[in-house]
């Protein structure tokens, strides 16, 4: 139970854990203290303090002392961590996964840079206050479709509008790599005739070469725009490249298969880009290679069946723990809307089959916020970053573990959501 | 004499000479008569007894379960694993077509699910159709034939749909179809399981008729088999279960209301979303509910699903199960469970029976499995830590007191696996370079 006091009363102002609407809307000032503090950039403190003012944290320490007439929320038995960042999502993009007109995730077309996730985010959907209700703080919305699918978002689960909630609008530039792609269908019933290997590669094949034709053409824009001769023309899909040629917006390159995770090395060597890895399931095939480019993962759901139907049962599982090993830095997504709010659950079963405990938490926090280059701003419980947290009464990779207050930007967001208003409803019938 | 017993089954000939086999020194969760620290004794593959002090006779099998968790194998009540086929969905009522004439053993999904837990599934015809076909429960008996899969004296079974699903092809033709097909709406859905079963129990007139009439000595001619309306017959005699996949508090309530006017019971309620609206309603009904951990927003009839569904129906004096509906869930059910305990607050024991004694009574296999008790068949999973924590991993299952998954040999025999397969692929490719005409070789093939 979390308790809000000021001193020198100490007497909680609110019991319950749904407390955090009494502070909706009020002030980012506050001095918590008495919890188990992890910072993730170090050690954990046992009977910590945190100051926070004006949403940024103004301090962090076992011996700090709280200003007078500031707010104190006590802590004790309580643990602090910094809020969960989802390295992918759909949150705000997608609503009901089966109505196309509640979805915003696939344009038309496969050449699509110049779309920009940020605008399209519903600051109204219900998932929002249902994923950070489990401690996420901040998300990644992903547009995506064969092709350059557009900019993704670095989005607070916060704010009135999107302009509010966004901390990046271009986070990265998300390309799905090419494959050969012969169907297949879990339902036999409705499964379309598989095209023939051959068909399937000359398609590949011709994928791949539009798509290095086209960043060869926004090369030579690149090199127009700069002479800016009479004449030229401005281009919005090669105005959204310019960030990505001049290494400043990295590209997101979904690839699962060992063969397309090497063709996405290759492209982003010859393209002389900055590459992210998406999902990545066979990336253990590839860690050398991962590691000597410094090239990070964002890791599919660790809770995936295996790929083909001889690997170890297992391999999603162990996989996170290899590419530790492997020295390959990740963060982890869910790809999803509705289960994001379990982020914290793949985590805890790459935990269980061998990735250390702490590195679970730093793919959900500090590695996170390196990779979208915001270290600066979240990802950790330090001085000069935004008071993103997260206070449970556990260890958060733990289901039976209770979220008592989520804080973005040092403001307590509403703890309530549809799930729990529901829940509350039903239960009071009759 | 010699003969026959040379030609007896293999696996009889085993149970019969297998030695009686004791798990030691582990923490027992019977899920029925509460957790102790001790031993499980297995003779014949059943549990012969649960104790404290447990001696260990002559000649038996040990394991050692020491820091270990030993619960029941995981039952789940909604799987299509292990099936060539899901779904009939050309007609409305597909009440002629079962799984069981489509099981097949070699599916991998089987051996995914054991090394996640789980013993048993009810494997269901899919969602297409008002009334869809016939079920079957299995144990997961991985390497053993189709008919080894079935789980001996388990009741049969029925799917029923309600909702999107089976009116999706009324309103347009989605999923390669070309033709409309009735029903469009969720009244149409009503219609068609209510003309099904004035049907039905117009067959079940015209056999009592014949009986009663060829009881008497009168020479009469048969009706005609109806192998749809059979198994709806079935139904309304009580000997076939409805296992009904819903959605929204109108159709679930619209079902229990046309299973009493028919005089037949639902029992269990499939996915049933908004089950925690009318759980009063179904609990009255004694429908069992048989739902999804927290998925939610896939669909507009799951856009009120909450995670707080089970917590909600279990309050309300209803017997209810956690299920996967997918291979992937299925393989960490005990994880599912566990977020009951955090939304809706049940207890340990509550949430461990949502994934095994409460499936088990569902299916009406109780009696056999769902619980670690004497008597029971000993299908037992054993994790390396409490089930209901997310860093515990499945170790060893056993069912009919067999070992069907034992994680150290499936790490020892990778290495050889993989040996088998670059052999196998190597072989493919010589084999490949010998039919192929040389000019007609691609490179780096």
């Amino acid at each position: 139970m979390i308790r809000f006091c000021r001193l020198p009363s100490l007497i909680a102002i609110a019991g319950s854990l749904w407390a955090g609407s009494l502070w909706a809307g009020s002030n980012d000032t506050f001095f918590l203290r008495g919890a188990t503090v992890h910072p993730v950039s170090g050690p954990e403190i046992p009977n910590g303090s945190i100051l926070v003012r004006d949403g940024k944290i103004i301090g962090v320490g076992a011996t700090l002392s709280a200003p007078k007439d500031i707010r104190i929320v006590e802590g004790r038995g309580l643990h602090v961590y910094p809020g969960l960042i989802d390295s992918a999502t759909e949150i705000g993009l997608s609503e009901i996964g089966a109505v196309r007109e509640t979805s915003d995730i696939t344009e038309i077309g496969k050449l699509n840079p110049q779309l920009r996730a940020s605008v399209a985010v519903n600051p109204s959907s219900e998932h929002i206050p249902v994923t950070r209700a489990n401690g996420i703080t901040a998300v990644i919305s992903l547009p995506d479709g064969e092709g350059l699918a557009g900019q993704a978002s670095l989005m607070h689960l916060d704010g009135w509008t999107t302009e509010e909630m966004e901390v990046s609008r271009t986070a990265a530039m998300h390309l799905r790599m090419p494959v050969i792609q012969t169907a297949h269908s879990r339902f036999p019933e409705v499964a379309s005739s598989p095209v023939p290997f051959a068909e399937a590669r000359k398609t590949y094949e011709k994928q791949l070469q539009e798509l290095n034709e086209f960043f060869e053409s926004a090369r030579r824009y690149q090199k127009a725009r700069a002479a800016a001769n009479p004449g030229f023309r401005p281009d919005l899909k090669f105005e959204a490249m310019l960030p990505v040629l001049e290494g400043k917006v990295p590209l997101l390159i979904t690839a699962v298969r060992e063969r397309a995770i090497r063709d996405a090395l290759e492209f982003a060597d010859k393209q002389k880009i900055k590459m992210i890895l998406a999902e990545g399931n066979e990336a253990w095939k590839v860690a050398p290679e991962l590691k000597a480019r410094n090239i990070p993962v964002i890791l599919g759901e660790t809770l995936a069946l295996p790929l083909d139907e001889d690997d170890p049962y297992d391999k999603p599982f162990t996989t996170p723990g290899e590419l530790y090993k492997a020295g390959v830095v990740f963060a982890f997504g869910t790809y999803n809307v509705s289960a994001s709010r379990n982020l914290p659950y793949q985590a805890a079963t790459a935990v269980a089959f061998g990735l250390p405990h702490d590195e679970a938490i730093r793919a959900m926090t500090v590695n996170a916020a390196r990779i979208w280059g915001v270290a600066d701003k979240m990802g950790s419980i330090e001085e000069g970053k935004w008071a993103d947290l997260m206070i449970t009464d556990g260890d958060p990779l733990q289901t039976q573990t209770q979220v008592k207050q989520v804080f973005i930007k040092g403001k307590a967001v509403d703890m309530e959501n549809k799930h729990h208003r529901l829940y509350e409803k039903y239960l009071a019938r009759p | 004499m010699k003969r026959a017993l040379a030609l007896a089954p293999l696996t009889a000939l085993w149970l019969a000479a297998a030695p009686p086999l004791v798990i030691q020194n582990g923490t027992i969760l019977t899920v029925t008569k509460g957790t102790l620290h001790g031993s499980v004794l297995i003779r014949d593959g059943k549990i012969v007894q649960v104790g404290e002090n447990i001696k260990v006779p002559s000649g038996a099998t040990v394991i050692n379960a020491a820091g270990q968790f030993v619960m029941p194998g995981i039952i789940d009540c909604h799987s299509h694993i292990a099936a060539e086929s899901i779904n009939e969905g050309s007609v409305s009522v597909s009440s002629m077509v079962g799984i069981q004439d489509v099981l097949n053993p070699e599916d991998i999904a089987i051996y995914r699910a054991l090394a996640g837990g789980v013993t048993t599934a009810n494997v269901l015809h899919g969602s297409a159709n008002a009334i869809g076909g016939k079920c079957s429960v299995i144990k997961m008996r991985w390497g053993k034939s189709a008919d080894e899969l079935l789980f001996a004296g388990s009741k049969p079974g029925i799917k029923f749909a309600l909702g999107e699903n089976p009116k999706r092809r009324g309103g347009g033709t989605a999923f390669g179809a070309t033709t409309l097909r009735y029903p469009a709406t969720r009244m149409g859905v009503e219609d068609v399981i209510r003309e099904a079963f004035t049907e039905a129990r117009a067959y079940q007139a015209s056999w009592k008729l014949y009986d009663a009439r060829k009881a008497k000595g009168e020479l009469v001619i048969p009706p005609a088999r109806d192998l749809k309306l059979e198994p709806l017959v079935e139904v309304l005699e009580g000997q076939r279960l409805v296992h009904a996949h819903c959605y929204r508090q109108d159709e679930i309530l619209m079902l229990l209301r046309v299973a009493d006017e028919f005089g037949f019971k639902i029992r269990t309620l499939q996915h049933v979303l908004e089950g925690y609206k009318v759980a009063k309603e179904i609990a009255a009904h004694g429908a069992g509910a048989s739902t999804f951990s927290d998925w939610w927003a896939y669909k507009v009839e799951a856009y009120d699903a909450i995670p707080y569904n089970a917590a909600i129906m279990t309050r309300k004096g209803v017997l209810v199960s956690i299920n996967s509906d997918s291979d992937e869930l299925m393989r960490h059910l005990n994880n599912e469970a566990a977020k009951t305990m955090k939304y809706g607050g049940l207890t340990e024991t509550e949430a461990l029976s949502l994934i095994t004694i409460n499936p088990a009574k569902q299916l009406m296999i109780n009696s056999q499995v769902g619980s670690i008790e004497a008597g029971k068949d000993a299908d037992i999973t054993i994790f390396d830590g409490h089930p209901l924590s997310n860093f515990s991993k499945v170790i060893m299952v056993l069912i009919d007191g067999q070992i069907y998954f034992d994680r150290e040999k499936d790490l020892s025999q990778r290495p050889v696996r993989e040996n088998r397969r670059k052999e196998l692929i190597s072989k493919a490719a010589e084999e490949q370079k010998r039919s192929a005409p040389a000019s007609s070789r691609r490179p780096g093939l």
